[in-house]
């Protein structure tokens, strides 16, 4: 497989896992407010900051906007393409990638996407969003999901395959980490909160619902929500398939099934990393993580996780692509070589 | 719909219609439907306005949904239209397809010929047929591969040739795209709406398939392929997902199965070239390039170009790459060169041509060139080595100012232009808004591949000046495009 098209398989899926799971964390935390009482500016701003957080991008979002009102946040997570990670920006570029590879995958998987596409670059989106947000967000989760969903059906299980399931999973392992941050700020920096409120009870079910987590933790826990047990879910399942554990898993078959290698030994350090943080995952409990703190404990994971893609990427995508200056010498070379012969 | 039914009812939607002083491909004359499209008429009846509207509405949103659109170039926000299709198929009946491939058949042996010998002994210009100056001052032609050996001896190894009418029926050729000719995925595609739109009327009609091209391409490719290579991967170059033709590009490999690559995907290694990929180098041996010669490999043509391959050009003189189409071949593209061309057929085929040139005059040669700046505002002057519909001059439509910056260039560059008279081409019913039908000016590029034979797919890609009164019909310039169907019979 060509290493471009590699990439952009890669990058398709990831951008396309990236919008729907921002599409999940604003629908989500939308909807929270409706629960919430006595909300004054600060409160809501206290509300909508660490979302802007979770996306990592708050130096641009203070470049364009002043405050974080609910209505800056969301257009800046939903309509603004200076923002590379809002969910119109991801939408482009997932179907750019797709573009660089529209031989490599199906009629049925690329229309859908194409659709997508033109449903948020048209004034019709807007209308939905005016009209009912949830209707809109729900737009763009049911079309990832049946991207997804056509991925499996329709695209034969090639090295490419894989490449597109490391790039689902690496995104989903990474955005479960950062939405699990969502409320770092009402946790102390180590150990467990003594009390849980109402509203934070009601907050941690937000961050279960943005992982489309609350059913599945319900039939595991019932439905009394504490941070420890919801961490636990989020991090440390192993059955969950938005834990990060469950994606680092998948990631790590990924990377096995890419390069043939059998598990215990590595090739590259992509899969050495990857293999790695799959220990560490499997044996961590989460007494230990809330003991060191659980936002420095994910700030670590998705450094790691950042590592991992990293790793991909010089493994098998740049292989010192070189410039002209040296493509001529090469020649020269192999010139002089050819006469002298 | 209609209740009068006397035979044959007009449909309701062509009423009125009027194929006023052109020829019509429909329609003759006296108003009457030309036998081949007598049945075509029929079931179109059968077809409501709201209905036709339906469809037309299907078949746009299809095509945007599926991202069969072109890129248009200077485009802030790099903004992808549609390519307009028309739903009112242009007909070509049996006897006439027959005439038209004998044609095209003859013309691309003979410029395949011209293509060696220009590149070989040069005979052609030593016999006094084409005088050398006109090859030596021709922007494409490429001295360095003067007794350069292509493989099987085939240069133009696809060739769009554009065939217009004139307003008495007459078949011409307006040009030969020996170079990278571009819009057969349009043929496809158009076939394959046209199918989901009118299923019925393929059933009863006798319409000749096209989608063997792909596979014929596929054929002609490995044919090519550098001697003892048992199983040659085959590839096809790309200038990149922001070229107005990527859509094809990227239909056409995955038809054909085989990789679509950039130039930053190819690297050279030993005189061979290689594309990287996850697992390595893997060799290349046959390339389906979409790039210009000036872009291909930038230590040899245009070193800024960052498409190209820095070697390519090594390998292919190893003999250890094959390219599609051969390096050199936009000399036979050169307008001027296109006046020859019935002059090669007689000098290397001892034949007269099968479908004749437009007239043409050159304004190199002096008593063409008083002609022509004595009739400007008649002819049609062309650039000779533009295409896409840039370059040129319609003298009945032109300005004074245009008519005079002309005058200049002509005097200035003679070399670099020819004229020819304004030919009204055949018109078209098509759709113009709705419920209504006009006649529209309509061309014909069929699609010829040289390989182990030469290979027309009946048909080809009929495009359509939307603008009234255009004879312009380049998608860069307000045109469209309609199926073309050759039938099995001749009604």
């Amino acid at each position: 497989m060509l290493s471009r098209v590699a990439n952009s398989l890669y990058w398709m899926s990831r951008y396309i896992e990236r919008a729907e799971n921002i599409a999940r964390i604003v629908d989500v935390n939308l909807q929270l407010l409706l629960d919430l009482r006595n909300l004054d500016e600060e409160r809501l701003a206290k509300h909508w900051l660490p979302i802007v957080l979770t996306t990592g991008d708050e130096a641009q979002f203070f470049a364009l906007h002043k405050k974080a009102t609910a209505q800056n946040v969301t257009e800046f997570l939903v309509f603004e393409l200076a923002n590379p990670n809002s969910i119109t920006s991801a939408i482009c570029q997932a179907r750019e990638n797709a573009r660089m590879v529209r031989d490599q995958i199906t009629i049925e998987l690329w229309e859908e996407l194409n659709r997508l596409y033109w449903f948020v670059r048209t004034p019709e989106s807007r209308h939905v969003w005016q009209e009912s947000p949830s209707e809109f967000f729900q737009q763009i989760k049911s079309s990832s999901l049946l991207i997804i969903g056509l991925s499996y059906t329709t695209l034969i299980r090639n090295e490419g395959w894989w490449f597109t399931q490391a790039g689902k999973y690496i995104e989903r392992a990474d955005k479960s980490s950062r939405i699990l941050d969502l409320r770092y700020t009402t946790l102390p920096a180590k150990g467990l909160p003594e009390t849980v409120s109402e509203t934070d009870a009601l907050e941690w079910s937000a961050i279960l619902r943005s992982c489309s987590g609350w059913d599945a933790y319900k039939t595991l826990h019932g439905a009394e929500v504490s941070p420890r047990l919801v961490a636990e879910f989020l991090l440390l399942s192993e059955d969950f398939p938005r834990s990060v554990r469950f994606c680092v898993d998948e990631l790590n078959l990924a990377l096995r099934r890419i390069s043939g290698v059998s598990e215990g030994k590595f090739c590259n350090d992509a899969e050495k990393l990857a293999g790695r943080l799959v220990a560490e995952l499997q044996f961590a409990t989460i007494d230990e993580i809330f003991e060191l703190g659980l936002h420095g404990y994910l700030d670590r994971l998705q450094t790691k996780l950042n590592d991992i893609g990293a790793a991909l990427f010089n493994a098998y995508i740049v292989q010192n692509f070189s410039t002209l200056e040296e493509e001529v010498m090469v020649q020269q070379e192999e010139q002089q070589q050819q006469q002298s012969q | 719909m209609a209740t009068k039914t006397k035979s044959p009812p007009p449909a309701c939607m062509l009423k009125g219609y009027a194929p006023e002083i052109f020829f019509d491909e429909m329609l003759t004359t006296a108003g009457e439907t030309r036998p081949h499209y007598q049945r075509f008429h029929e079931l179109f009846q059968a077809v409501t306005q709201p209905d036709f509207e339906h469809k037309r509405q299907a078949v746009d949103l299809a095509f945007l949904r599926q991202g069969i659109t072109f890129n248009v170039y200077g485009d802030a926000a790099g903004a992808e239209k549609i390519f307009p299709f028309d739903l009112l198929p242009r007909i070509i009946p049996a006897t006439e397809w027959e005439y038209l491939e004998r044609g095209l058949t003859q013309r691309i042996t003979a410029l395949n010929l011209f293509l060696h010998d220009l590149y070989h002994e040069q005979k052609i210009l030593k016999d006094g047929i084409i005088p050398p100056a006109y090859i030596l001052s021709g922007k494409h032609f490429r001295r360095e591969f003067v007794n350069f050996n292509v493989p099987r001896d085939i240069y133009i190894h696809v060739c769009g040739t554009d065939l217009i009418r004139d307003d008495k029926g007459n078949y011409l050729v307006l040009e030969d795209n020996g170079r990278c000719p571009s819009g057969v995925s349009y043929v496809l595609e158009n076939r394959r709406a046209m199918k989901r739109t009118f299923p019925q009327m393929f059933e009863s009609m006798g319409v000749r398939p096209v989608e063997d091209y792909p596979r014929e391409l596929l054929r002609m490719l490995q044919y090519i392929a550098p001697a003892g290579v048992a199983y040659p991967r085959v590839v096809l170059l790309t200038p990149g997902a922001y070229n107005s033709a990527y859509f094809e590009h990227t239909y056409l490999a995955r038809q054909m199965g085989i990789e679509i690559v950039e130039g930053r995907d190819l690297v050279m290694r030993d005189s061979r070239i290689f594309m990287r990929t996850t697992k390595g180098l893997q060799p290349v041996h046959v390339i389906y390039r979409r790039l210009d010669d000036d872009f291909l490999d930038p230590t040899v043509f245009r070193r800024d170009s960052m498409l190209g391959v820095p070697g390519l050009v090594n390998a292919y003189r190893a003999g250890n790459v094959s390219l599609a189409n051969s390096i050199g071949t936009g000399i036979a593209d050169d307008k001027v060169m296109y006046y020859f061309v019935p002059k090669m057929i007689k000098y290397y085929l001892d034949q007269e041509p099968i479908i004749p040139n437009v007239p043409t005059y050159l304004a190199n040669e002096e008593t063409d060139r008083k002609y022509i700046l004595d009739n400007l505002e008649k002819l049609v002057v062309k650039a000779a080595n533009e295409s896409g519909g840039y370059g040129m001059l319609i003298g009945p439509k032109a300005t004074a100012a245009e008519i005079a910056e002309f005058r200049k260039k002509v005097t200035a560059e003679p070399r670099n232009y020819i004229a020819q008279p304004t030919i009204s081409l055949s018109r078209h019913p098509t759709h113009v808004a709705e419920g209504l039908f006009e006649g529209r000016h309509i061309d014909l590029r069929p699609y010829i591949i040289s390989g182990e034979k030469i290979v027309i797919v009946p048909g080809g890609l009929t495009r359509v000046a939307l603008r009234k009164g255009s004879l312009v019909v380049n998608s860069s310039q307000g045109g469209g495009s309609k199926d073309t169907w050759v039938l099995y019979g001749d009604e």
